[in-house]
């Protein structure tokens, strides 16, 4: 087993073997839920999980940054990374271990999502292709997010303001790519930065997989943000480890 | 097995390392004495490939400590100074950890995990969680990591810190029975430990080499004992 499986296992058993995965796994099912019945699943009268859906990047701008914070925080307070990057293992190797591990929790938690679905399929007919479109949608904006906590843990041993900058940080990508922002920003700048903008937001590329669509521009958006942020994490750590 | 040229590291304005050079070989074990904050504890994380040095180089077992990180890490065991390991996981898990990183799979992990739960004294609190043990009990977990692969080379930051004397005991006889055929570095404040173990001895203050020395000649050189040489030397030399 090579150091990125090895810190990846160790990752992800240790979600579990504190409270941290179930409370984290209870509070995300139920607000994915108690959002969607909210949200007048049942007044539209349509099988199909567009709610459910759209609901998961506001509910994952505070829950991911939640399971990400401590990734790295905990390992530079508690001087356990002096035990880990004392051993075979690369500084690219670790991160990339840890990140994976909490992309694969992440996964566990929108798996664990599989009554909304059954429930669907029993009230009706739905678009199959749609709803699994859509789990892979959240499972990259997830691993999007969860690249942008990685890099604010590296950034300070305190959990908070990991917690706290990632939050903001994600909800400006969010929201950068909503009517609202893009109205506002519309009246003071160009048309062709505000298609930039627009770009750069997790709302464009995540609605268009949505829709049922998997085009190379959101995948690449995608697996260009995940790596840019994990870069800078790997940056960050070799810099920061010690103080 | 050591060999160490001009390293330097600084924090800031503050010069940890200045410029410290040593050799040591299969065979040795070289104590590492000085006052805190003298650079022992950064030397140290220079060798185990933890931080890197500003300038200067050192190789251990062949390999640069700044091209060669990794085989570096392959080839020594590193106790750190707050023999940092990760609470929530049972010892047992722990060493197992260490064991995947390191690639030591199957009948050898079983031999490896009883060597050093035997060495260390560890077999009653296997199966507990690194949480709950008491600082010694923590300390020997940490030397156990450090040992489990079996290195040529060992770098021990305070091995005996918070043991009671019975383990301090052990420890060294621990350190005593590998000391033919490894080359290990320890740091330590305790003089009667340097006296019970070292082969040599270097004594840092203030980021440079004040001694390199064998305790016998020193205390030959001096007549007397190794507390009193330690504060003439830091304070003189450092004054």
């Amino acid at each position: 087993m090579n150091g990125f499986w090895a810190v990846c296992k160790r990752e992800l058993k240790s979600y579990f073997a504190t409270p941290v995965a179930y409370v984290f796994l209870v509070i995300f099912l139920f607000f994915s839920g108690y959002l969607t019945f909210k949200g007048q699943f049942f007044e539209i009268g349509r099988a199909d999980m567009g709610i459910f859906f759209r609901n998961l990047p506001l509910l994952f701008v505070f829950m991911v940054p939640s399971a990400a914070m401590r990734l790295w925080s905990e390992e530079r307070r508690s001087g356990s990374i002096e035990l880990l990057m004392s051993l075979p293992v690369t500084v690219t190797q670790a991160v990339l271990g840890k990140f994976v591990a909490a992309w694969i929790f992440i996964g566990i938690a929108l798996l664990l999502t599989f009554p909304m679905p059954v429930t669907v399929c029993y009230l009706g007919n739905p678009d199959i292709g749609l709803i699994i479109t859509g789990y892979i949608g959240s499972f990259l904006m997830a691993g999007g997010f969860l690249a942008i906590g990685c890099f604010f843990s590296a950034l300070t041993k305190s959990q908070v303001i990991s917690f706290i900058l990632a939050v903001v940080a994600c909800a400006a990508l969010v929201s950068a790519g909503m009517p609202t922002t893009l109205n506002y920003l519309s009246s003071f700048l160009p048309a062709g930065l505000l298609d930039v903008i627009e770009s750069m937001s997790f709302q464009t590329h995540f609605e268009s997989i949505q829709m049922g669509m998997l085009e190379f521009k959101d995948l690449s958006y995608f697996v260009l943000l995940i790596a840019g942020w994990i870069v800078g994490c790997c940056i960050i750590l070799d810099e920061r480890k010690v103080g | 097995m050591i060999s160490v040229k001009d390293l330097r590291r600084r924090f800031g304005s503050i010069v940890a390392v200045d410029g410290i050079s040593f050799e040591a070989n299969q065979g040795d074990v070289l104590g590492f004495l000085g006052p805190n904050g003298a650079g022992k504890t950064t030397a140290m994380r220079m060798l185990a490939c933890f931080l890197k040095p500003d300038s200067g180089t050192a190789k251990v077992c062949g390999y640069d400590i700044t091209r060669d990180p990794i085989q570096v890490r392959k080839s020594l065991g590193y106790l750190a100074e707050n023999a940092p390991a990760y609470g929530e996981m049972t010892v047992g898990s722990f060493l197992d950890f260490v064991c995947d990183v390191r690639r030591i799979n199957g009948s050898k992990r079983k031999g490896a995990i009883d060597r050093v739960v035997t060495g260390c004294s560890i077999g009653s609190v296997y199966h507990q969680t690194i949480e709950t043990l008491s600082k010694g009990y923590r300390r020997r977990v940490g030397l156990a990591q450090a040992l489990i692969n079996d290195p040529p080379v060992l770098i021990l930051d305070e091995p005996t810190d918070g043991l009671d004397p019975n383990q301090k005991h052990e420890v060294r006889r621990l350190i005593k029975k590998m000391a033919m055929d490894k080359c290990i570095v320890v740091s330590t404040h305790i003089l009667e430990e340097v006296d019970a173990v070292c082969s040599r001895m270097i004594i840092i203050a203030k980021g440079r080499i004040l001694v390199d020395s064998t305790p016998e000649k020193l205390k030959a050189q001096h007549k007397a004992g190794l507390d009193e040489i330690f504060r003439k030397v830091t304070t003189k030399k450092s004054a």
